[in-house]
């Protein structure tokens, strides 16, 4: 399944800038495998251990993760994913 | 306009009293031939508007029925005059001008539908937003006695006050610590050059104050923490998000959840801007979206990283929307809902976001924590450690 993973600001020095990246994969866990393929400076920053870490939001065509099946979640081709961190600016 | 005298004198008039008995007596369509800021100002009860420029347009939705009685008022009887003989000439058969107008009706004690609560500056003021059905007069007089607080006076809540100032929100509380400064002008639109080195809710409260004389400015010209949030957070109706650090946002979530207010929570950073509503107990809280807050190496404030100007007046206007729907207890807010929005693209995205049962504020086994540890997290003192200690800031 062909994705695109939005990346936020604050991630973006890790991908060269590139706010959004298309890869494949048939769950999330495969298509953020696939992103730190591309990127591998992200893998630290999102995740601890194999696991998300907890401060990452993972929303799959505007659904969070958490409330499904976490990393086994799985893609449908189209899917947008979106990796959100808290912000705190104002 | 010239009154074409030889028309109006084929048309009838009827007196006010004359009018009102054939109004009690039912089976009269009553038109208002006044513009709109006049009929809402006052009007005969049933009186439909209809203003002399849209008269043709307008009429055969007022008044369908070409054979029924139909009664036109205005002012002073002019208007309506014309306006008869133009109904008659589009075939309308049993018409009437009321002569004297509205001003001798009430004259003569008769009742009119008026707008109560506000002043007649105050009508002329807010005349765009009674004139829609969503707001009205009613809608109106709730936003003027709405007390709404305002954490941060910066980039979020610049735009954010001057839009509720300018909708005429009775009462806008401002808290913040930090004093104007050249680098925040340019997205801060409340502040200004001559104002620099003012602190910032003394600035913003002139503004609001040049701009409408209905708001009272309460200015909280310092820091919040768990022991001064509750206080000072009590006597408002909702309060606006914009803080600029984790700290602040999840101690005023977790004491908005204790007083059950509701909470309109943005934040920005770069090009891009997240935006929900955070009603208590009815959707999720900010805890039930983010559990934890980033380290701080991976929380850049906007001053180390930058945020375009405009993309913070986006954000804070549409806080200042939602703000104003809970007021007026109309439309969709964005409860249970995340908005992002990515000004380079101009694309907007909605996450949905779900209550947490696990939430430690507002699931369903979450007791009520001392005051003393409202806004804390796991890991806070590290994360404080980190972002250099500055852990109540606001701005």
């Amino acid at each position: 399944m062909s994705v695109t993973v939005k990346i936020p600001t604050q991630l973006r020095a890790a991908t060269g800038g590139e706010a959004a990246l298309e890869v494949e994969g048939n769950t999330v866990g495969e298509v953020l495998d696939a992103v730190f393929d591309a990127h591998n400076g992200l893998k630290d920053r999102i995740t601890q251990d194999g696991d998300l870490r907890r401060f990452v939001n993972v929303y799959v065509s505007g659904e969070d993760i958490r409330f499904q099946q976490g990393l086994e979640t799985s893609i449908n081709d189209g899917d947008e994913v979106t990796i959100l961190p808290a912000v705190a600016g104002g | 306009m010239a009154i074409d005298t030889e028309r109006v004198q084929t048309i009838e008039e009827i007196e006010p009293f004359e009018a009102a008995e054939e109004i009690n007596g039912g089976d009269v369509v009553l038109i208002d031939t006044r513009e709109p800021h006049e009929y809402q100002e006052a009007h005969l009860e049933n009186g439909k508007l209809v203003p002399p420029g849209l008269l043709a347009d307008e009429i055969a939705t007022a008044a369908p029925d070409k054979s029924a009685r139909t009664i036109l008022y205005c002012r002073s009887g002019n208007r309506s005059a014309l306006a008869a003989a133009q109904l008659q000439q589009l075939g309308y058969e049993n018409v009437a001008s009321m002569s004297g107008g509205i001003i001798q009706w009430q004259e003569q004690g008769l009742p009119v539908v008026a707008a109560h609560g506000m002043t007649p500056e105050q009508r002329e003021r807010y005349s765009r937003h009674t004139l829609l059905p969503e707001v009205g007069v009613d809608g109106q007089v709730k936003l003027l006695n709405s007390k709404v607080l305002l954490l941060g006076a910066g980039g979020l809540g610049a735009p954010t006050a001057l839009y509720l100032a300018a909708a005429g929100v009775g009462t806008i509380g401002l808290v913040d610590d930090d004093v104007v400064d050249a680098s925040n002008l340019q997205r801060q639109v409340i502040h200004n050059t001559e104002r620099i080195g003012m602190p910032k809710t003394t600035s913003a409260r002139i503004f609001i104050e040049g701009l409408n004389p209905d708001v009272n400015v309460v200015e909280h010209n310092g820091r919040l923490d768990a022991s001064n949030i509750l206080d000072v957070m009590k006597d408002y109706d909702i309060v606006v998000d914009g803080a600029d650090n984790f700290p602040t946002r999840y101690l005023l979530n977790d004491a908005s959840v204790r007083l059950k207010k509701p909470v309109v929570s943005a934040s920005i950073l770069g090009f891009d801007g997240q935006i929900s509503t955070f009603v208590p107990f009815e959707g999720p809280c900010y805890r039930c979206l983010y559990p934890t807050p980033p380290p701080a190496e991976l929380a850049p404030s906007c001053s180390a990283n930058g945020v375009l100007g405009v993309m913070a007046g986006t954000m804070g206007t549409l806080q200042a929307n939602e703000v104003i729907k809970l007021v007026l207890g109309k439309g969709e807010p964005l409860i249970g809902r995340l908005l992002l929005y990515e000004a380079l693209g101009t694309r907007f995205t909605e996450l949905k976001v779900r209550r947490d049962p696990e939430c430690p504020i507002c699931g369903e086994n979450a007791e009520e924590i001392p005051e003393s540890e409202m806004g804390q997290f796991p890991d806070y003192d590290a994360f404080c450690a980190g972002a250099g200690g500055d852990r109540q800031s606001i701005a």
